[in-house]
């Protein structure tokens, strides 16, 4: 095994836009690094700051959130919510050291699977470049 | 021009004043109540006591510089859903903020209470304020917190300072309330004016016959010189807690005496959810659920999910952080809760604009949106 530092991502996707993205970037075989784990949410508006927290705390080097586009939310307006709560963690997390650029907020709808895994591979160069998240070497946290 | 009377001050005493107001305002037919601390337990803290026969006021006393509890929880109890009775409430300024946001959460409602602020110039928590206390009668002890002029200057008592929440409070003025007791900047022992600043407030005030007031300006005076230097301890603090945390481990080590008991919580006002996610099954986990974790980095801490707790409800609650403080008193490690919630809280509420308590009319920042705000939380790559 290398010695090199390979991100572990989290990324919370919603059912109705970025999840088809992503099947649709699978299923036209584009090219993306394995390092992103999905998990599909009905709505970006229902990611609590709480699940991006844990993530980081428990192995994750960065967490992407991502919906429909402004306008395109099967909820009307959960991506809207979305937003303001990534905002806030945008405010508290940095206090404590852990850099912005860990959270991303994107929109990619369904038909965009190119734009997903451009974003994919994107992220996970930057986290690449960033380096491991704090939580990792801690040994108690 | 709104009215200001003259509560008259006998024998140097406004806590004896300030009953014979509050009894003056429970005989008014329209009020079946008051909330308001009393003297219990002989030398015990002064509860938040709901009464509603007038020959119980005797032992009340709003001046007391002890703050066992944030008393717009027991307010949201008192005025959520129906009640049929009005009653007024005495109050802290960070409670009356605090209730305000409790009220926009629809945990509370303003209806059928009139609220009566009292400027603040700080209390004691739980244990320092027994230390304060020795061996004196409580409301002699009052007096002598107070001295005479309502300045907020109270000098070290038996080698106590007031709580660090309160030394770090810049809003020692009564605000949102209907009629304002402004202690500040009062010559306490001859007279302390009561200021109506709404309708209802007026009526009950202009009722009680009292004497009016021509002029309070000693009391914004007071204020701005207590305000003043309350921010510079403030933002010394802030400065502080910021150098204090500014990695995972520095917080992790900040928040090493935590129990995980919750008290913070619990003390805390605003945070009001019935049924906290931490006390769910969410966190019922399995043992072998601990074993997996803590073989996956070789140990783990029991309790788990510490900085997990504390980094959800700053994510929940700082936007509605009134800085009361009652999460440091009630913290059993002494655990400075409050400096670390107040700096996270400091930049939460300017990125939204909000300040807590300020307007009824202000919604909390994460119950609403715009269609078109904070558009560089978006990232676009490709």
């Amino acid at each position: 095994m290398s010695d090199e530092f390979e991100p572990t991502l989290l990324a919370f996707v919603c059912n109705w836009c970025t999840y088809t993205a992503a099947d649709l970037a699978g299923t036209s075989r584009m090219v993306q690094q394995p390092n992103l784990r999905l998990v599909r949410m009905m709505c970006t508006g229902m990611v609590d700051p709480k699940y991006v927290i844990k993530a980081l705390l428990s192995g994750a080097d960065g967490v992407l959130i991502s919906g429909c586009h402004p306008g395109d939310c099967h909820y009307i307006n959960g991506n809207f919510k979305a937003r303001r709560r990534i905002k806030l963690l945008n405010e508290i997390l940095p206090q404590f050291g852990i850099e912005k650029e860990r959270v991303k907020l994107t929109w990619i709808g369904a038909s965009e699977g190119n734009e997903f895994a451009a974003t994919v591979n994107h992220f996970i160069n930057e986290i690449r470049e960033l380096g491991p998240m704090e939580a990792r070497s801690m040994a108690v946290i | 021009m709104a009215t200001t009377v003259k509560i008259q001050v006998e024998e140097n005493n406004p806590v004896l004043a300030l009953q014979g107001f509050l009894r003056g305002l429970l005989n008014n037919e329209s009020l079946s109540g008051i909330l308001v601390p009393v003297h219990l337990f002989g030398k015990g803290i002064p509860m938040p006591t709901l009464v509603t026969n007038p020959d119980q006021l005797s032992g009340a006393d709003p001046l007391a510089p002890a703050f066992p509890m944030n008393s717009a929880k027991l307010l949201s109890r008192l005025t959520r859903g129906q009640s049929t009775e009005r009653i007024a409430a005495v109050m802290r300024p960070c409670e009356i903020r605090a209730f305000v946001e409790l009220v926009k959460l629809n945990q509370g409602s303003f209806d059928k209470v009139i609220i009566v602020g009292v400027d603040c110039m700080g209390a004691y928590d739980n244990v320092s304020y027994k230390k304060f206390l020795g061996d004196s009668d409580p409301q002699e002890a009052t007096l002598n917190f107070h001295g005479q002029v309502g300045d907020g200057n109270n000098p070290s008592i038996n080698g106590v300072e007031i709580a660090s929440a309160c030394q770090c409070c810049e809003h020692p003025d009564a605000r949102k309330a209907d009629i304002i007791v402004g202690i500040a900047g009062a010559n306490l022992h001859e007279c302390i004016p009561a200021m109506a600043s709404s309708a209802r407030g007026e009526a009950l005030l202009s009722a009680l016959g009292l004497p009016d007031m021509e002029s309070t300006n000693g009391r914004e005076k007071a204020l701005e010189s207590l305000i003043e230097t309350r921010i510079v301890t403030r933002d010394a603090m802030l400065e502080r807690t910021k150098a204090a945390t500014g990695t995972l481990k520095d917080l992790s080590e900040y928040l090493s005496s935590c129990v995980n008991c919750y008290n913070c919580r619990v003390a805390c006002p605003v945070c009001y959810c019935k049924a906290c996610v931490f006390n769910t099954d969410v966190f019922e986990h399995k043992p072998w659920q601990y074993m997996e974790w803590a073989k996956h980095k070789g140990s783990l801490k029991m309790p788990t999910d510490t900085v997990f707790y504390h980094l959800t409800r700053m994510a929940h609650m700082s936007t509605a952080c009134v800085g009361c403080g009652q999460c440091s008193n009630a913290c059993p490690n002494d655990i400075p809760v409050m400096e670390l919630f107040r700096t996270v809280a400091e930049r939460t509420q300017e990125s939204f604009n909000y300040e807590p308590g300020r307007s009824l009319d202000e919604p909390p920042p994460l119950s609403v949106f715009k269609e078109d705000e904070f558009q560089e939380t978006v990232s676009h790559i490709a």
